[in-house]
């Protein structure tokens, strides 16, 4: 499902929200989880799940097709960990 | 710092002039339904942000690592989130800066 799809089933699931706000504040949502990523903050979502950055180390890295050796700087990288209940619906059989 | 579904109600009922009780549930749902497609075994896929994508795993011998007993590791389903190359690529660029530029919320 995409975006679209999610606000459309956020917007039957109340009734005091048209569809356009709806749509405004899941993109406020997601702007707001990737500013607060880029100042390195962690979002928690209790159950859902965590957002985080994590943060590489330079390393020498080989490519591996030819086996060279190449360097790597160092690099800073979104990272989301799921919840306990998040984890237990979808694996739910 | 940490934020948290309080933070996210409140800057948005300060962006869109809402009532706090509403952003709640808005927050509420949001998260709520995107458990719920991914509980019915649909991948999410949030265009600029990132994929929730759910994931077959095999069952595998594993070890408990106290005792080093052999367990089984029961065939189970995972999310993975596979961020977009646009959140990627803006964490790259700015993760290992000073956040000068970065738009501040508000939320008290």
């Amino acid at each position: 499902m995409t975006k679209t799809g999610l606000v459309n089933s956020i917007t039957e699931k109340q009734k005091y929200l048209d569809h356009s706000d709806i749509d405004i504040a899941c993109n406020l949502i997601l702007k707001y989880i990737g500013d607060s990523l880029i100042k390195k903050d962690r979002i928690e979502i209790r159950g859902f799940g965590s957002f985080a950055v994590h943060h590489h180390k330079a390393k020498v890295g080989r490519n591996p097709k030819t086996g060279e050796s190449v360097d790597l700087d160092e690099k800073f990288v979104p990272f989301f960990r799921p919840g306990k209940k998040l984890k237990q619906m979808v694996n739910d059989k | 710092m940490t934020i948290t579904k309080a933070d996210i109600s409140n800057m948005i009922s300060n962006e869109l002039g809402l009532s706090k009780k509403d952003t709640v549930k808005i927050v509420d749902l949001f998260f709520g339904e995107i458990s719920t497609i991914l509980q019915k075994g649909e991948d999410v896929k949030l265009s600029g942000f990132g994929n929730f994508v759910l994931t077959d795993k095999k069952p595998r011998p594993g070890r408990n690592p106290r005792t080093s007993e052999l367990v089984m590791i029961d065939a189970r389903r995972v999310v993975t989130f596979k961020a977009s190359k646009k959140l990627k690529m803006r964490i790259k660029i700015y993760a290992g800066r000073k956040p000068q530029h970065i738009r501040n919320y508000n939320t008290k």
